[in-house]
């Protein structure tokens, strides 16, 4: 399993301008949030909180570098960057969840204390995405261990020759 | 006008924030964890907090729990498109944009019939 780590190697795959269009469409983002909320009233704009705007770019993004990098490789690199975007999104799924726990975490604990609602769901969201993360990596590790598993039997039974005898007792 | 510049500078800054955390990790499915912080809503929810008191957040971030269920749903969506239909990555996220204003008003009006 790849541990989780810093990469800070990938900063130099960004451009200046991929910046700037994550800062735009932030802005543009909570601006939008901001005009429905004040036209349509809360529970409308409340709705676009969660509004994946970002998530557009961000994918986009992602793609372009991966085939840029097997492109520099001398590859196509198409399929790759669209498996990279998938993998992203994969991600975004979970932390979907983190966000549920984050606006659950703030309705309730809001009218308390504001400073303590803003770190309790932020908090929740950290624990439930990596939590969810974690759970869904080891039930995909634990299925990919269990196919190799069985497939490393399968070939064992077709590799061996068949006028080899299996040996009488096991082998130690 | 000065609040829309406002939320314009901190929703940038806030969400630049959590793109560039998510850029600098690895594996790449733990950084897609970062593409469903809620960036956008600290940054309104702080305004929000602000302008209107608490109260108004409450009616907000309820709303919000039907856009964080429809954020799921799309992003499992668009990665089966993307493995599935071969889309590339900006069709298959603008595309996909429709299931998520479906299941968010879905989710909000039948949160809101049972209450």
């Amino acid at each position: 399993m790849t541990p989780i780590r810093f990469s800070p190697s990938s900063l130099k795959e960004g451009r200046w301008y991929d910046y700037v269009i994550r800062f735009a469409l932030g802005g543009a983002a909570t601006v939008f949030t901001g005009l429905v909320s004040n036209h349509y009233g809360a529970a409308i704009g409340g709705l676009f909180l969660a509004l994946p705007a970002i998530f557009c770019a961000s994918a986009t993004l992602i793609e372009k570098h991966e085939i840029r990098r097997k492109r520099e490789a001398g590859l196509a690199g198409g399929r790759r960057g669209q498996m990279a975007a998938a993998l992203d999104s994969a991600g975004a799924a979970l932390g979907a969840l983190g966000m549920l726990a984050f606006a659950i975490v703030f309705s309730v604990t809001v009218q308390t204390s504001v400073a303590a609602a803003f770190m309790g769901a932020s908090l929740a969201w950290l624990v439930v995405s990596v939590a969810a993360w974690h759970v869904r990596r080891k039930i995909r590790g634990a299925r990919t261990h269990k196919k190799s598993g069985s497939a490393i039997s399968r070939s064992r039974g077709l590799d061996r020759p068949t006028w080899i005898k299996p040996p009488s007792r096991p082998l130690r | 006008m000065t609040e829309y510049v406002v939320r314009f500078l901190v929703g940038g800054l806030v969400v630049s924030s959590f793109a560039l955390l998510g850029e600098l990790l690895r594996p790449k499915s733990f950084a897609g964890l970062f593409g469903a912080a809620p960036s956008v809503a600290l940054a309104t929810l702080g305004i929000a907090v602000y302008q209107h008191g608490p109260d108004y957040a409450v009616l907000q971030t309820q709303a919000m729990i039907a856009g964080a269920v429809a954020l799921a749903v799309y992003s499992a969506v668009v990665c089966h498109v993307l493995v599935r239909a071969r889309l590339k990555a900006l069709p298959a996220t603008a595309l996909s944009l429709a299931v998520w204003l479906v299941v968010a008003f879905g989710v909000l009006t039948f949160a809101g019939a049972q209450t």
